[in-house]
């Protein structure tokens, strides 16, 4: 762990213009992601955790910082350069249904990368293809068949083979499980588990549900507003959290358990427009903890426990 | 009126099929259920069990030509205590009751507002139908409404258009244009799903004050478990079109009784539970398999394919529903089994 981190990313930011109004969808992103890590993304809608996983494998170009890759600075590389190393990385995306080509063949879904990097023979490219669907605990016969003839945790497998297939070492998974069914969703968890551990990937695990992300991921990060609030190791952040938004956050999900304490601490109000973000700390608008001094200066990740940091400048909260 | 246990909402042997081009299928399957005044029941499953027709049919919304009730009845009880088969009536005493006697709200707020009437136009509409208000009465009206359900400044924002608000006000303005009429029953299909969690929180707390507030029954419909522990006093959950277990949240949560249920609340990851497996080596309990397909059901108990307590006799008939005591029910014959 002491060796260089292999995803580095420091300082990322994206802006977008939209009718004259600056939009500030992700500031001084910073984090870094050990080899064979899972880091968890978590956070609410608009709060630029999808942007920070296509900004890293730089399927939107961040507007400025820096995303090093196993030692290269991704934002530099020129479109051929980026070419080749994309197969080192991939992306698994959240709705199944939009992400399969409904005209391709599962087969031709799953040798299209190989293709177009040129990798192997005709012959190998389907062998990789077939092993994938292995991997992934689908029939060899899926291979002549079309993605509308699968189930919805069928497909999911379908996208993770797909990702499979150019045997990357780095994966961004964007809410993989979030379209599927309780009981199926256990079983993509249970297989993303698996293949993590089984072909030592690093991964970048995006997801809103804190419950998901404690079950796959080594360390979480949470955002809001485009901005990191606390990073701590998993288990660490669900048994001391820290910042009042990951707090509230944790508060807010429901528990099956009627035994459960229903001390539910209810946020107010929406999370504000990025176009006109609070000043200082961008959660103070809702944070029942909030001070004056909450809208001077934007507080720093600062070190609360071993590896454990968050961006509040209040240290009597508990 | 109000006849101690009689409810509001009867729904008896119910069965909703659907026309397909490979032939007719049965989404809703001889289902029983009962919402009482000042109850919330919860139906529960995944996609596919039936649920959401359920809700559909109990407001005659179902799409004419493709869905219709084939059989059963759904008696109501109405604001002036007359009560009547919903299934009997036609379109035009439907909508009497719809927006009136039955609020609804559902999952995506956008699909029930109309992008190019105000908020307040909207929210006033049923009361200018139902109640023949006239136009002024009917907007102060709907500013109250929007101040009930926790919408600051409701007299500007009654003159915003749906695309003003965002997602959680939204959901709080089709609440307030499902209420407007003081229905005894508001059917609320997955209305916090396409929410973000702490703004589900939000919503969950108005419903709940809300329901307490106005003593109406709430058909409440979603996938999700730990809302029903929030929300509901009792649950009903479906699986293939079919009631499959029954009962008190809290009894059905603690002591679930058929291999299902038992299934879904092992296979959801828990706060503070996931440590722990992780740092036991164990596994999420996933049920395996997916659920059969409503045009090609399995013989006998439509679980049974993927239930680690199936037995030969399962396969045989489909179980009837069993008394667990008097106010729990199993559609399994290994019911006290699947409990130890």
């Amino acid at each position: 762990m002491t060796a260089a981190p292999f995803i580095s990313v420091r300082d990322l930011a994206k802006h977008y213009v939209s009718r004259g109004t600056r939009l500030n969808i992700l500031e001084g992103i910073s984090f870094d992601i050990a080899k064979g890590e899972v880091v968890g993304l978590v956070g609410e809608s608009g709060s630029g955790k999808t942007t920070i996983g296509r900004s890293v494998l730089r399927l939107v170009e961040p507007s400025s910082g820096s995303v090093q890759f196993d030692g290269t600075e991704l934002t530099k590389l020129s479109s051929s350069q980026m070419r080749r190393t994309r197969p080192r990385m991939q992306y698994i995306f959240q709705d199944p249904f939009a992400s399969l080509s409904p005209r391709m063949t599962i087969g031709e879904i799953l040798t299209e990368g190989l293709n177009i990097q040129s990798i192997g023979t005709r012959k190998e490219r389907v062998d990789r293809a077939r092993a994938a669907l292995e991997q992934v605990d689908l029939p060899a016969d899926a291979i002549n068949r079309y993605a509308h003839e699968f189930s919805g945790g069928q497909r999911q497998r379908i996208g993770i083979a797909r990702a499979l297939t150019l045997a990357p070492e780095f994966i961004v998974a964007d809410e993989p499980v979030s379209a599927l069914d309780v009981s199926i969703q256990a079983q993509v968890i249970n297989l993303l588990r698996d293949l993590q551990q089984r072909l030592g990937l690093t991964m970048l695990f995006i997801s809103h549900d804190l419950a998901v992300v404690e079950y796959i991921c080594d360390r979480v990060i949470v955002l809001y507003l485009g901005r990191i609030m606390e990073i701590a190791p998993s288990a660490d952040l669900y048994a001391r959290p820290q910042h009042p938004y990951t707090r509230a956050l944790l508060s807010a999900i429901p528990s099956p358990d009627p035994d459960a304490p229903r001390n539910r601490q209810i946020l107010k109000g929406d999370i504000p427009s990025p176009a006109n973000p609070p000043s200082g700390c961008v959660f103070r608008t809702r944070c029942p903890n909030a001070l004056e001094a909450c809208g001077g200066a934007v507080p720093q990740l600062r070190e609360v426990g071993p590896g454990h940091f968050k961006a509040c400048i209040r240290d009597d909260l508990n | 009126m109000n006849a101690p246990f009689e409810p509001i909402l009867d729904i008896r042997g119910l069965r909703t099929i659907f026309r397909t081009r490979g032939g007719e299928i049965t989404a809703v399957n001889g289902l029983d259920l009962t919402v009482a005044a000042g109850e919330t029941v919860a139906l529960v499953g995944e996609s596919g069990s039936g649920k959401s027709v359920t809700s559909l049919s109990v407001m005659r919304l179902l799409t004419r030509n493709v869905g219709a009730i084939a059989a059963g009845s759904i008696r109501f009880r109405s604001k002036d205590g007359s009560v009547r088969d919903l299934v009997a009536l036609d379109e035009q005493q439907m909508r009497k009751i719809r927006g009136d006697d039955i609020g609804m709200i559902f999952q995506e707020p956008m699909s029930s507002l109309n992008p190019v009437f105000t908020i307040g136009d909207q929210i006033s509409e049923p009361i200018r139908i139902h109640r023949n208000a006239s136009r002024k009465p009917a907007m102060d009206a709907a500013i109250a409404l929007l101040e009930q359900v926790g919408i600051p400044d409701a007299r500007r924002r009654a003159g915003q258009y749906p695309h003003e608000l965002s997602g959680g006000m939204r959901q709080r303005a089709t609440i307030a244009m499902a209420l407007a009429c003081d229905p005894v029953l508001l059917i609320a299909d997955e209305p916090t799903t396409a929410l973000d969690v702490t703004i589900q929180a939000q919503i969950l707390d108005l419903l709940l004050t809300l329901q307490r507030e106005r003593g109406m029954g709430v058909l409440f419909v979603t996938h999700n478990l730990g809302v029903v522990a929030e929300i509901a006093h009792r649950v009903a959950v479906m699986y293939a079109g079919r009631i499959v277990e029954e009962g008190p949240v809290a009894e059905v949560f603690r002591n679930p009784r058929h291999p299902y249920t038992l299934g879904l609340l092992a296979s959801m990851p828990r706060l503070g539970e996931a440590t722990r497996l992780k740092h036991a080596g164990q596994k999420l309990a996933a049920i395996p398999g997916v659920m059969p397909s409503l045009a090609n059901m399995p013989d006998g108990c439509a679980f049974s394919p993927r239930c680690r307590f199936a037995i030969n006799a399962c396969r045989v008939a489909v179980p009837g529903l069993a008394a667990v005591d008097p106010a729990h029910q199993s559609r399994c014959i290994r019911w006290q089994e699947v409990g130890q």
